[in-house]
C-alpha cells in the first residue's frame, strides 16, 4: 500500500487528507485502503477498544489532579490522543518492542502497566517507571526523538536475530524536526530494519504548532527516506489499528520499515506547567472537541445497539477503580534511603564513586545516634 | 609474543572479541570494506560479515543512537568514531542516553557499549582531527574512560573494554598506531590486571609525572633526559582516566613527595585540574611543593603548523619538573 501524498498549504492540516474509518459522528465509513484490516473486529473488540480509551483518560486525569496536589513533579496529559494510543497498541504482538516518548501513557497501559508505573517517574522516585523488561517497553524518553534510533538499533537486532518481533517508536510532531529521527529513519531504510515510526502529529509543539516543523504532511517525508506511510485521522481508533496493523504486517514480512502518522490533538496543556491559553484559542480546542475519539467510537456502538447503559457504567467503575489504585500507589510510595542516590550508575565497581560513596556514608554517620 | 603496532594490537583485539562473543558487533563509517580509515578493522568485514561489522550511514548520532538499541537487545556495539572532532553530533547520545540508561532503570538496563576515538594531535593533521575531548566524558557519570598508550595495552583493554557491562569510551593515540611493541595475542583476559589500573611505566623518586595516551612517550623522554642531570622521575600512565586508579598514584606520590601531570587537552577544568585536586586531598602532607600542570593551551586546537607550540613536549615537562623541585634555574618557577 503507497497512499498518495499530496502537498498541502495549510498544515493547520486538512483532515481529508487522512485516512480514516469512523466519521466524527461515529458513521462508519467505507475505507478499501483499511477495511480489510479490521474486518475481525466486532462489537465486542469495539468496546474493549473503548473500555480502554474510557480508562486512559481517566488515569490522565488523575495524573493531572495528583500533580495539582503537589504529589507529582510534573504530568504530560495525553487527553484527545487516546484512539492514537490505544488503536496502535492494541495492534501490537506480545514479543514487539516499544521506544516511547514521555506522552506514552495510553501505549504502556495497553502493555500491562500496574497502576504505580504511571507514577513512579514523575513523582521524582526512579528514572524508569516501570522495569522495561516486563512490559517490553524503553524507559520514556524525554529527549526529543532520541528513541527513535534505539527503536532500530533493536530492530537491527531482531533482524539479525531472525526474531518474528517488530520494535515500534513513538514521538510528536515537533519530534520530526530532530536530526535523529531524520537519522533514525535512514538507518531503518538502508537495513530495512523491522521498526514501526509512531508520529502522534498532535498539532503543537509546546507553543510552536506543527507548521513550524513541516510545511508538508509528515508522513510525506518518509517516503523520501524509502519508507512507506500512512496518514491516519488519530482520533478514529479503528483506522489508527488498522495502519497499526499495516505497519506490522509490513515489517515482520521482511519488508523493512513503516511509517504512521496519525492527526489527532493534544486537548490539554503540553505539560501541567504549560499555559496553552498563551498560544492557542478557544475556537480551534472547540473544533477539535467535536471530533473527541471517545465520543465517536461510543457514538457508533450506541447507533449499532451494542453499548448498554451498563456497559458504559462498568467502563466508568474500571476506570475510577484503576484511578484509585494510581492514587493510593502514589501516596504509598517510599523514597529510597540516601545512599540509594549511588545505585546503578555502572555495572561494575567503580573506584571514584566508591569512594565518594564511602564519603558521604561517613558523613551520614555522623548524624546517627541524633534525634 | 608477537611484535605488533598499536593499530594492528587493537584490530586484533577486536577480532579476538568478534570469535570470543557473537553479540559483539561493530558499528562505523567506512570500517567494513575500507577497514576503517585507520585500517583498524582491515579484514573484519571478510571475516565476520557485514551483520557483524556494520558499515553505517554517516551519522554519528545515529551511530550510536542504534548501538543503545542493540544493548537493549542483548548486543555489546563496538562504534568507531572517525575522529576525536567528530564525536560531539554523538554527544547527545553518549551522555544523555548511553551514560543514564542503567542508572535510570536501576540497572536493569545495560550499556555495554565501547565508543573508539581516534584521538588527539601531533600529526599534522587538518581541523577537527586532533582533539583531545576526553574531559566532557570524564565529566559524565555512567560512562568509564580509558585511554591507551602501548600495542599490549591497546589489545588487552579493547578486549576489557567490550566485555565491560558499563559502557566505556575508548581513547586510541593516533600519533602512536605506528609504534610497535610486544603483544601476547594468546594471554587469556582473566589473568590481566583489571581494565582500570594504572601503570608504573618507569620508576624514580624525586617527582611523579602522571600522564596517558601519546604523552606516556613524552614523559618517558623527559625522564630520561632528566636522569642526565641526575634527577629520578618516576613515570605513570594513567590508563584509565574514569575512575583514576588513585591507588598507584597516592602511593607514588607519597615516595616522590612531588607531582607534574602532563596532558595535550586544554587546562581549564581539564583531567590534570581533576587529578591534582585529588591527590591533594589524598596526600597533602606528603606533598613537598605544589603540583604543575603541563598541559594543551585554552585555544582551540592550533593549526598543523602551529601544535608544536601547543602540545606539552619534553622541555615544558622538564621545566615543570624543574618547578616542583624548587630548580632555580626554572624559567616558570620564578615568581609570577
Ligand atoms: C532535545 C530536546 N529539546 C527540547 C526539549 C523540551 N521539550 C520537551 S517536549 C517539547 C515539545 C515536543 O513536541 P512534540 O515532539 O510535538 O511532542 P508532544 O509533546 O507534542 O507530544 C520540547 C521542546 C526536549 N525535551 N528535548
Amino acid at each position: 500500500m503507497s497512499p498518495q501524498i499530496t502537498p498541502i498549504a495549510d498544515t493547520a492540516q486538512d483532515l481529508e487528507l487522512s485516512e480514516r474509518i469512523l466519521a466524527p459522528d461515529g458513521t462508519r465509513l467505507s475505507n478499501p485502503r483499511l477495511d480489510g484490516y479490521v474486518a475481525d473486529v466486532d462489537a465486542s473488540v469495539l468496546r474493549s477498544l473503548l473500555r480502554d480509551m474510557v480508562i486512559l483518560r481517566r488515569i490522565d486525569a488523575e495524573g493531572v489532579a495528583l500533580q495539582r496536589q503537589g504529589q507529582l513533579g510534573l504530568w504530560a496529559p495525553c487527553q484527545g490522543q487516546e484512539a492514537t494510543q490505544i488503536g496502535t497498541a492494541r495492534a501490537l504482538a506480545p514479543q514487539d518492542y516499544i521506544f516511547p516518548s514521555y506522552r506514552e501513557t495510553g501505549v504502556i497501559y495497553a502493555r500491562g502497566a500496574q497502576p504505580a508505573d504511571y507514577v513512579r517517574m514523575w513523582r521524582g522516585e526512579e528514572g524508569a517507571a516501570y522495569d522495561p523488561a516486563a512490559l517490553r517497553v524503553a524507559p520514556l524518553q524525554i529527549i526529543i526523538g532520541a528513541q527513535t534510533l534505539h527503536a532500530v538499533g533493536y530492530a537491527i537486532g531482531i533482524k539479525h536475530d531472525g526474531a518474528d518481533e517488530v520494535a515500534v517508536t513513538y514521538f510528536g510532531d515537533g519530534a520530526t524536526s530532530q536530526g535523529d529521527v531524520n537519522e533514525a529513519m535512514i538507518f531503518a531504510s538502508s537495513y530495512q530494519a523491522p521498526v514501526v515510526f509512531v508520529c502522534q502529529n498532535n498539532h503543537w509543539a509546546i507553543s510552536e504548532p506543527v507548521a513550524v516543523q513541516s510545511q508538508f504532511p509528515i508522513a510525506g517525508r518518509a517516503p523520501g527516506f524509502g519508507i512507506p506511510s500512512l496518514r491516519v485521522d488519530g482520533n478514529d481508533v479503528l483506522a489508527c489499528m488498522a495502519a497499526m496493523r499495516w505497519a506490522l504486517e509490513h515489517a515482520r514480512a521482511g519488508r523493512g520499515p513503516a511509517y504512521i502518522e496519525a492527526v489527532t490533538y493534544r486537548m490539554g496543556p503540553h505539560t501541567t506547567a504549560d499555559d496553552p491559553t498563551r498560544y492557542r484559542t478557544e475556537a480551534e480546542l472547540e473544533a477539535w472537541r467535536s471530533r473527541d475519539p471517545i465520543a465517536r467510537l461510543e457514538a457508533h456502538l450506541r447507533a449499532a445497539g451494542e453499548l448498554t447503559d451498563e456497559q458504559a457504567a462498568e467502563h466508568r467503575q474500571a476506570a475510577d477503580a484503576l484511578a484509585a489504585q494510581m492514587r493510593a500507589a502514589c501516596l504509598g510510595m517510599v523514597t529510597r534511603p540516601p545512599l540509594a542516590v549511588f545505585d546503578g550508575v555502572y555495572a561494575e565497581p567503580h573506584t571514584g564513586l566508591q569512594r565518594q560513596r564511602d564519603e558521604y556514608a561517613a558523613y551520614l554517620a555522623t548524624f546517627e545516634g541524633e534525634a | 609474543m608477537t611484535e605488533l603496532t598499536l593499530g594492528k594490537a587493537l584490530g586484533a583485539g577486536l577480532r579476538r572479541a568478534l570469535r570470543d562473543d557473537d553479540k559483539v558487533v561493530l558499528l562505523g563509517e567506512d570500517i567494513g570494506r575500507l577497514g576503517g580509515v585507520f585500517r583498524i578493522t582491515d579484514g573484519l568485514l571478510d571475516e565476520f560479515g557485514p551483520t557483524r561489522v556494520i558499515d553505517t550511514p554517516l551519522a554519528e548520532s545515529g551511530i550510536v543512537g542504534t548501538a543503545v538499541g542493540l544493548a537493549f537487545r542483548g548486543y555489546r556495539p563496538g562504534v568507531e568514531i572517525q575522529f576525536d572532532g567528530f564525536v560531539y553530533p554523538a554527544f547527545d547520545q553518549i551522555v544523555s542516553q548511553v551514560a543514564k540508561l542503567h542508572y535510570r532503570t536501576q540497572g536493569r538496563v545495560k550499556m555495554p557499549i565501547t565508543i573508539r576515538i581516534p584521538w588527539a594531535g601531533g600529526i599534522g593533521a587538518a581541523e577537527h582531527h586532533s582533539e583531545s575531548p576526553e574531559a566532557y566524558f570524564v565529566h559524565t557519570a555512567g560512562l568509564r574512560v580509558i585511554a591507551v598508550s602501548s600495542p599490549e595495552d591497546a589489545y588487552r583493554s579493547l578486549r576489557q573494554a567490550i566485555a565491560c557491562d558499563d559502557p566505556v569510551i575508548f581513547f586510541e593515540p593516533k600519533r602512536l598506531y605506528h609504534h610497535k611493541g610486544e603483544v601476547d595475542l594468546g594471554a587469556p583476559l582473566a589473568d590481566a590486571p583489571p581494565m582500570g589500573l594504572a601503570r608504573v611505566v618507569r620508576e624514580g623518586s624525586d617527582a611523579t609525572v602522571l600522564t596517558y595516551g601519546a604523552m606516556v612517550t613524552t614523559a618517558l623522554q623527559a625522564a630520561e633526559a632528566a636522569e642526565d642531570e641526575d634527577i629520578s622521575l618516576e613515570v605513570i600512565d594513567l590508563r584509565s582516566l574514569s575512575p583514576v586508579d588513585y591507588g598507584t598514584v597516592a602511593a607514588s606520590v607519597r615516595k616522590t613527595g612531588r607531582v607534574v601531570v602532563a596532558h595535550e587537552a586544554s587546562r581549564e577544568a581539564g583531567v590534570a585540574a581533576e587529578v591534582i585536586a585529588s591527590v591533594t586531598e589524598l596526600c597533602f602532607e606528603y606533598l613537598e611543593s605544589a603540583p604543575v600542570r603541563v598541559t594543551g593551551h585554552d585555544v582551540p586546537y592550533p593549526p598543523a603548523k602551529l601544535e608544536k607550540y601547543h602540545l606539552p613536549d619534553l622541555d615544558r615537562i622538564l621545566d615543570a619538573v624543574d618547578r616542583v623541585l624548587d630548580r632555580p634555574h626554572s624559567v616558570s618557577g620564578a615568581d609570577a
